[in-house]
């Protein structure tokens, strides 16, 4: 498990500072993804990468935190990012 | 998924539906026991998911033990139709008086459970209302209100059972029906339900049939009678390549992948579902193509899902390429589908745009999917081009080696 960030095969996530290493933003991830894309380690968000291109690009996490904060990246589509 | 009649006996007995004294046994030293155990005299019957079994030798009665333990062997040894027995069942010989039939199947007209009382059994029930209609009785019931068991009385007495017979065999046809309920089934039969010389009645033989469907919401059954998410018990012992289908299926929740029929051909099916399988399947032969397998997606099967059946497909030796075809889908993502097909032919090592022949799933998400298979310079098509068109150019395709 990669942390703050990792690439499947048709789908990027990132999620930047100070979201990336707050605990408590990490549990809302985990809890908020339908397809446990996120997971709530001790450092802060975890990325579950066997998950990635699970995606159902909802959008749910780019409400978590700011915008911009998290992003999900369509790597098929000229690494468009999914909008919020 | 069809149960033996040791399994359709056991669940009926749980329902409280009298059956015979008696166990299964898979040794002759087991049958041996469960004879003296039984006492008396006893029938052995093979436990195949087949016809055939009295003509084929593998119905026998014995007097003793011993008599019991030599027939056992015997049977144990006995292929019928291809099938090894899965065991022999040992019941204590009924004396029976008369024969009825009783049994519900789904009425796919009338979208309703539909009851059948016979006071003919013991032969086929087809035989019975083809040659003797009147001796056939028919009621539907509902699957939302709350059963009447009424209905089953009014459909004994409609061939003029009366009076304890009557209070029986309505008491048994409301047991089977609510078994059927109960267990999601599409057949719930017993052929001959007997009237012994003391008047009770007996679930002789038991036919049980369960929709593929409801098996998730019967594990705790099927994991009490010891059936594992690998028996698909189809009209054949499923290949090892079906057992693999069957175990990707079961990998994830999520929707449907996999249902999977082996075939010799060269072009690999991922289609979907249910009757657009059929007719892709058949409109694939229709253009002369072979097709090296049938399957079902559909549902919104997961990536990994979608990604582990075709691989599979295209681990089969001879698949050449692969079809990826459904119906228009709503309830199934083209973008997950894509994804879940291109990751499962680039992990198998092949180029997308030379393995998938093409792709026609319109539906929901199909701008996203068709980015996806843009991408990777796989033939798409949309709906305006119809499931028989595009089975047409998979088959040109393999045919051409292009
Ligand atoms: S868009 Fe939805 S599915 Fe994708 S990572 Fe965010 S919450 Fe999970």
């Amino acid at each position: 498990m990669a942390t703050h960030e990792g690439s499947g095969m048709f789908i990027r996530v990132e999620v930047g500072e100070p979201l990336a290493s707050d605990a408590e933003s990490a549990k809302r991830l985990a809890g908020i993804c339908p397809v446990d894309i996120f997971a709530a380690a001790p450092e802060g968000v975890g990325i579950v990468d066997e998950n990635l291109d699970e995606c159902i690009l909802c959008g749910l996490c780019l409400a978590v935190g700011p915008a911009g904060a998290v992003r999900i990246i369509k790597l098929y589509d000229n690494n468009a990012p999914l909008e919020a | 998924m069809r149960f033996y009649e040791y399994e359709a006996k056991a669940v009926l007995a749980k329902r409280g539906v009298p059956v015979a004294r008696g166990g299964v046994a898979h040794s002759p030293d087991e049958a041996e026991r469960i004879a003296r155990e039984v006492g008396g005299e006893v029938v052995l019957k093979s436990q195949v998911l087949t016809g055939g079994r009295m003509k084929a030798g593998g119905v026998q009665f014995a007097s003793t033990p011993e008599e019991a333990r030599a027939h056992a062997d015997a049977i144990l040894r006995l292929e019928i139709n291809g099938q090894s027995p899965r065991g022999v069942l040992v019941e204590a010989k009924s004396p029976v008086k008369k024969e009825f039939y009783a049994g519900v199947i789904y009425d796919a007209v009338a979208k309703l459970p539909v009851a059948i009382f016979s006071d003919m059994g013991g032969i086929d029930i087809e035989q019975v209302a083809e040659e003797h209609p009147e001796h056939v009785a028919r009621a539907h019931f509902s699957t939302f209100q709350p059963f009447q068991e009424f209905r089953m009385k009014e459909l004994v007495a409609s061939l003029g059972v009366s009076g304890n017979e009557l209070g029986a065999l309505t008491r048994v046809m409301s047991k089977l029906a609510q078994t059927f309920l109960a267990h999601g089934l599409t057949l719930a039969e017993i052929n001959p339900l007997a009237q012994l010389e003391d008047g009770s009645f007996i679930a002789l033989d038991s036919h049980l049939d369960m929709e593929d469907e409801a098996r998730d919401g019967q594990a705790a059954l099927l994991a009490e009678l010891g059936i594992g998410k690998e028996e698909t018990r189809q009209a054949r012992p499923p290949t090892p390549f079906e057992i693999r289908g069957a175990e990707v299926d079961a990998s994830d929740h999520r929707g449907v992948a996999g249902r999977v029929v082996e075939f010799d051909g060269n072009l690999g099916c991922v289609i979907g579902a249910g009757g657009g399988s059929l007719t892709i399947f058949d409109a694939l032969r229709k253009h002369g193509g072979r097709p090296a397998n049938y399957c079902e997606i559909g549902g919104n099967p997961s990536v990994k899902k979608a990604c582990g059946l075709t691989k599979l497909i295209l681990s089969k030796p001879g698949v050449e390429k692969i079809c990826v075809i459904m119906n228009v889908v709503s309830n199934t993502r083209v973008d997950i589908v894509a994804r879940g097909v291109i990751k499962g032919v680039v992990e198998s090592g092949y180029d997308p745009a030379e393995k998938i022949a093409i792709f026609r799933i319109p539906g929901s998400w199909e701008d996203e999917g068709f980015k996806i298979l843009e991408k990777y310079g796989v033939d798409y098509c949309d709906r305006t081009v119809p499931m028989s068109e595009a089975a047409r150019r998979a088959v040109e395709k393999v045919k051409a080696g292009a």
